[in-house]
């Protein structure tokens, strides 16, 4: 059977770097030309490997910022420690190539069709699988109602700043800078806890559709907040990615 | 070490199934609860991949690859699809 693709077999396969551009000092935007790619969903993900000369092989999971329908772009947050982001987001340039699989998840996804009014919860780079279902949401004409609530520790830590301070209509963006806030911030500048969603989300009575999205203790006290206050937890999907990222 | 979601062994089960699995319903052979893959705690730092169940913590699956071959043991579930 060697060379024969089952179908609907998930394949590694080599992507081109199109650009490479920065979001802010420590991520970084890869727009990629994938051949034959089957097309994604808002919030799917792909994974990516690395090989060393010696063989090592490193595997990472990273979410798909552009919309279905849009060239395939990833956006990297550069993690010290990490053994994938820092070549990604350092050393990758335009032409050179990337071994790829996806698009992966039919779990965290957002389709239309499936209404809302939506509630999108980000920490650090967690905005990304969330700007992806904001940009479907634009490209496909839905009229449902979002709010995106986002925690950066910074201004300067947030990932498509340009693109978030002119939202499309009916999104309303709400930021929260954990860390550190500039003069006259007139935003919050605290986490996203019960205290602050019960200012911000939607009442549960409107049977809200939640995406929330980030380091896991993000995720976990932001998602566990929504269900105490009475949402539904079917209705709220979760995408942890671990570490303490930039909250 | 923190647990991701099962979303982040989506590309883990296409190789094993070879079907999209997040969305498949498993049972909890401990403690019965029923969820959806992608809801599962996955713990991927551990020497291979450790499923649990976010309600009782059972280990619900262990996915361990060795030069391309990956071991599966599904035990600690009742049901899966």
């Amino acid at each position: 059977m060697a060379g024969t693709a089952l179908r609907g077999r998930l394949t590694w396969q080599v992507a081109k770097v199109l650009a490479v551009s920065a979001e802010t000092p420590s991520v970084r935007t890869i727009m990629l030309d994938v051949p034959g790619w089957p097309g994604h969903q808002a919030g799917q993900h792909v994974d990516i490997r690395l090989t060393d000369e010696d063989g090592y092989v490193a595997e990472r999971s990273y979410s798909i910022a552009s919309a279905p329908g849009e060239p395939v772009a990833l956006t990297v947050e550069r993690l010290d420690d990490g053994e994938v982001s820092p070549y990604l987001t350092d050393e990758l340039r335009a032409g050179d190539e990337l071994e790829l699989r996806g698009p992966i998840g039919g779990y965290f996804v957002w389709e239309p069709e499936d209404g809302g009014p939506l509630l999108l919860l980000a920490g650090g780079s967690g905005i990304v699988p969330l700007r992806s279902i904001l940009r479907h949401r634009e490209r496909t004409g839905s009229t449902v109602p979002v709010r995106l609530v986002y925690s950066s520790r910074t201004l300067d830590d947030v990932i498509y700043r340009g693109e978030l301070d002119k939202p499309a209509e009916g999104v309303e963006v709400i930021h929260t800078l954990t860390r550190h806030q500039p003069p006259g911030w007139a935003g919050y500048a605290r986490r996203v806890d019960a205290g602050l969603l019960a200012e911000v989300a939607w009442p549960a009575s409107m049977m809200p559709l939640a995406y929330v999205c980030g380091p896991t203790s993000f995720v976990e006290a932001a998602s566990q907040a929504l269900v105490r206050s009475g949402d539904q937890p079917q209705r709220v999907k979760t995408e942890r990615f671990g570490g303490t990222g930039g909250t | 070490m923190d647990a991701v979601d099962g979303n982040a062994i989506g590309g883990l089960l296409r190789e094993v199934f070879d079907a999209e699995m997040t969305t498949t319903v498993s049972v909890c052979g401990s403690c019965g609860t029923a969820r959806q893959v992608g809801e599962l705690a996955v713990y991927a730092h551990a020497p291979g991949t450790v499923v649990r169940c976010p309600s009782c913590d059972n280990v619900l699956m262990v996915f361990v690859t060795i030069h391309d071959r990956t071991c599966v043991d599904l035990m600690g579930l009742a049901s899966l699809g």
